[in-house]
Formats: structure tokens, sequence, C-alpha cells
């Protein structure tokens, strides 16, 4: 682990604002697509709140929403650079998965560990599932009425699966108050990215290395 | 380009995770309809049993998903409720409650379908078909089509006079084995079988002849005109 020195900074900077806003755009569209969901599900609900045509326009629209800031955010180097390390799994990440002690902080763990990683794909394939089978059922030209029902049938699995996952992502997220100032702020305290993130606080506090650049003899 | 390398190390699985969510989303659409209808036949006997009321919680299937298009519907008695017949006819009748139950009853066990895609299999209803009291009332010649009126003040339907005579469309008193609950558009409903289920209007208060369809509700709001349920 790298000392506290006066050389390495007090807290690093870990979401760039490309990043932070466009968690806080998916996350508002998200909490109310949930919101409306439950009243348009719902019977006892839908019957006492009624304006079914209202709630479904807001419900439709803010889905059709959901991947307008990521599209937008690809404009940002440093969003695309985060979603590459998304993507990524490396060996470390699968021995993190199986490991019961993970959270020790034996297994040096990059910018993302491997259930953040875990989380991000599976909430965008499910953000692209709902918005397909979303599709299906509001326009019912597009499809003949078994595939219809059957994006109805999807549409109801994907979003209660995905209303799971927000559940564990909100847990996780309640439960370390610095990882949600990263999210708010854009920086972390330096012992807490060595702690939970070792790999990636070394990555940029480590002052830079010249053999790195030299390609291997 | 150590930066780079960090990041390009490993395999791409979240892109495989999307991909294998992409599929079984395919795959669910296209056979969804099966596992959906499989799931309800057998969870059916169950959940009609659930005191908790947990299953119906889950997406299995068969369920009614209740729409309701104003603020609060307001509830009709037996006693409150009546049902006119009027527009272009020779005669305006106005029926009761036990007027319609004192008509010959038509019973069927019949899916409702929602144009969305939900549907529910093997619904029993019973009520008296919509040529019954088309007939008391006695259309003139200039009508060609009927319009449904809801007490809930805001939903219509329509459909041709022609439609509306065919033995499947009920004035339904009677839903899932006993009186049409509030809820599904009690005390009286319509259920027109071979149609997308935004033509069975719920809390029926009006029944008018007219010259010509007028569209309705969900068809100002994109529906389809045509109804009729194609596979």
């Amino acid at each position: 682990m790298t000392p506290h020195t006066d050389a390495t900074p007090a807290r690093l900077h870990r979401f760039s604002r490309a990043e932070r806003m466009v968690h806080r755009a998916i996350a508002v569209l998200t909490i109310v697509c949930i919101i409306t969901a439950v009243i348009l599900y719902n019977g006892a609900i839908e019957i006492r709140i009624g304006h079914r045509r209202v709630i479904e326009l807001v419900h439709v629209y803010c889905g059709f929403a959901l991947p307008v800031p990521v599209l937008i955010a690809l404009i940002s180097a440093a969003y695309r650079a985060d979603l590459r390390r998304l993507n990524r799994f490396t060996s470390a990440d699968w021995r993190w998965l199986r490991s019961r002690q993970r959270r020790d902080g034996s297994i040096r763990v990059g910018k993302f560990n491997a259930g953040q990683k875990l989380n991000a794909s599976l909430s965008a394939g499910a953000i692209l599932v709902l918005l397909g089978s979303g599709l299906i059922v509001n326009f019912p030209d597009l499809a003949r009425l078994s595939w219809r029902t059957g994006a109805t049938f999807v549409h109801d699995w994907f979003a209660l699966g995905f209303g799971l996952l927000i559940l564990g992502h909100l847990t996780k997220a309640i439960k370390d108050a610095e990882a949600r100032r990263g999210m708010r702020t854009g920086t972390v305290s330096t012992g807490w990215a060595q702690t939970e993130h070792a790999a990636w606080a070394d990555e940029i506090t480590a002052p830079p290395d010249p053999t790195e650049d030299t390609p291997p003899a | 380009m150590a930066g780079k390398d960090r990041e390009n190390a490993g395999t791409p699985v979240g892109r495989r995770v999307v991909l294998a969510l992409l599929a079984v989303g395919g795959l669910g659409v296209i056979g969804g309809s099966r596992v959906s209808d499989g799931l309800a036949r057998l969870l059916a006997p169950l959940e009609s049993r659930d005191p908790t009321g947990l299953i119906a919680l889950f997406p299995l299937g068969s369920a009614f998903r209740f729409y309701s298009v104003t603020g609060s519907v307001p509830t009709r008695t037996a006693e409150s409720y009546r049902l006119t017949v009027s527009g272009l006819v020779e005669h305006v009748e106005t029926f009761r409650i036990a007027d319609l139950e004192a008509m010959p009853q038509t019973k069927l066990v019949d899916d409702f379908q929602c144009v969305t895609g939900w549907r529910v299999l093997g619904v029993q209803w019973a009520g008296v078909r919509l040529s019954e009291l088309l007939d008391r009332a006695g259309p003139m010649p200039a009508a060609t089509a009927v319009r449904f009126y809801s007490f809930d003040g805001t939903y219509t339907e329509s459909m041709t006079l022609q439609e509306a005579r065919r033995p499947d469309v009920l004035v339904a008193l009677q839903m899932l084995g006993s009186a049409v609950t509030h809820e599904h558009g009690g005390p009286v409903r319509m259920y027109a079988a071979s149609m997308y289920g935004y033509k069975s209007i719920k809390w029926l208060s009006r029944i008018e002849l007219t010259h010509g369809e007028q569209l309705g509700y969900w068809e100002t709001r994109g529906y389809p005109h045509d109804a009729t349920i194609r596979n």
C-alpha cells in the first residue's frame, strides 16, 4: 500500500462532471420510471390514482430518455475511459467474485470492483431490453400479438430484476458514505481509495514510472 | 500508454453480459407468450387460493391490469344504477340492474386480450347480449354505429352496429363467477370477446346509436380503430 506522504494528495479525483451528471440524470429518470411503473402495474394503486394516460406518457417518455444521457456523455473522454474499464474483466475480477475475503483488500481492486462492473453491464443490458420490449408494447403496430404478449412478459420480469439490482446498488451506497461522496463531489479520500480500490489509488498517485513506456527487451 | 493498457486488460465481459441479456430479451419476446400462458395455467389454481395475495404481485402471466383514465370513478349500486339506450332509436330505453337480470342471460368463457399484449385466459362472463337491448330500443334506419359511454365521465368507445350485434358482445353483469366489481367496471360493463380490451368499456352508463362511428378514448390516443383480435 502506498504510504500517505506529502507527495500523495488527501483527495483523489474519481468521477468527472460528465459522469456525475449522467449518474444523476439516469437516477432521476429511473426513479420516475419505477414510481410510474408501480402505479401502472398495481391494480389497487392504479384505480385510486387513475389518470392512466398521463402516468403512461410520463413512464414511456422517461423510458425513452434513459439512454440519452449516456449517448451525450460519450463525447467525454473520461466517460469513455470508464466505460472501457467497466467492460473489461481481468483474472483478478473473477478471483474477487469468488473470494469470501473480497472486502479485506487482499485482492487489489482497480477503479471498479467486479461487482460494480457487473452492476453496470446488467443495468445497461436491462435498460436496453426494457426499452425494446417497451417499444413493442407501446406501439402495437410494430409486432404481432404473440410478440406483444412476449414483450409484456419480458418487460415485467426485466423490470423486476432491474428493480432488485437497484435495491442492491442502493444498499451498497447507503453503507459507504465515501463512495457516495465520490459520486456527489467527484473526489474521494486517498485512504478510502487505498482500501477499496488499491490498484487504482496506486495508479493515479504513483509518480510516472519511466520504465513503463519502454517496450520490453 | 500504461493507462490504456490497464483499460484494455482482460476480456470484454461487460459487453458479453449486455449481449446475453439482449438475447434473453429477444427470445422472451418471441417465446414469452407461451411461457406466460403455461405459467398462468400452472399457477391460476394456486393464485385463486393464495390468502396472502403475494403470487399476484409477480408478473406470472394471467392477471388483470386495471386501467382508470380519470381521477376517481363514482361507485354505482344496484339501486342507483341506470343504463340508457338512446340516440337514433324508436324509443329511448332505461334499464335497472333488475331489468337486465330479468332478461335472457348469456354465459361465455373467453380470454380478455389487451392490445398491448397482456391477457387473461378463460374468464367467465355472464350478461345480456347487446343485440337484445338494441332490439328493445329499435334502431332507426339511419343508425349504423353504437357508441358507449362510461360513468367515469371521460371514456367512450364505439363499434359498428353490425359488430355490436355479434353474439359474443355482452352487456356483462357477471365476471369471474360473481357480480362485476367496481375495479373491473361494475356494476355493468361491456365485453366484446373478439375485440381488444379497450372496446370492453367499464362502468357502462349509456349506449347511443349514431350514424357513423366516433373514435373512442384510446383510439384518439394512438390505438387502432379496428380492434379485431388478430394473432
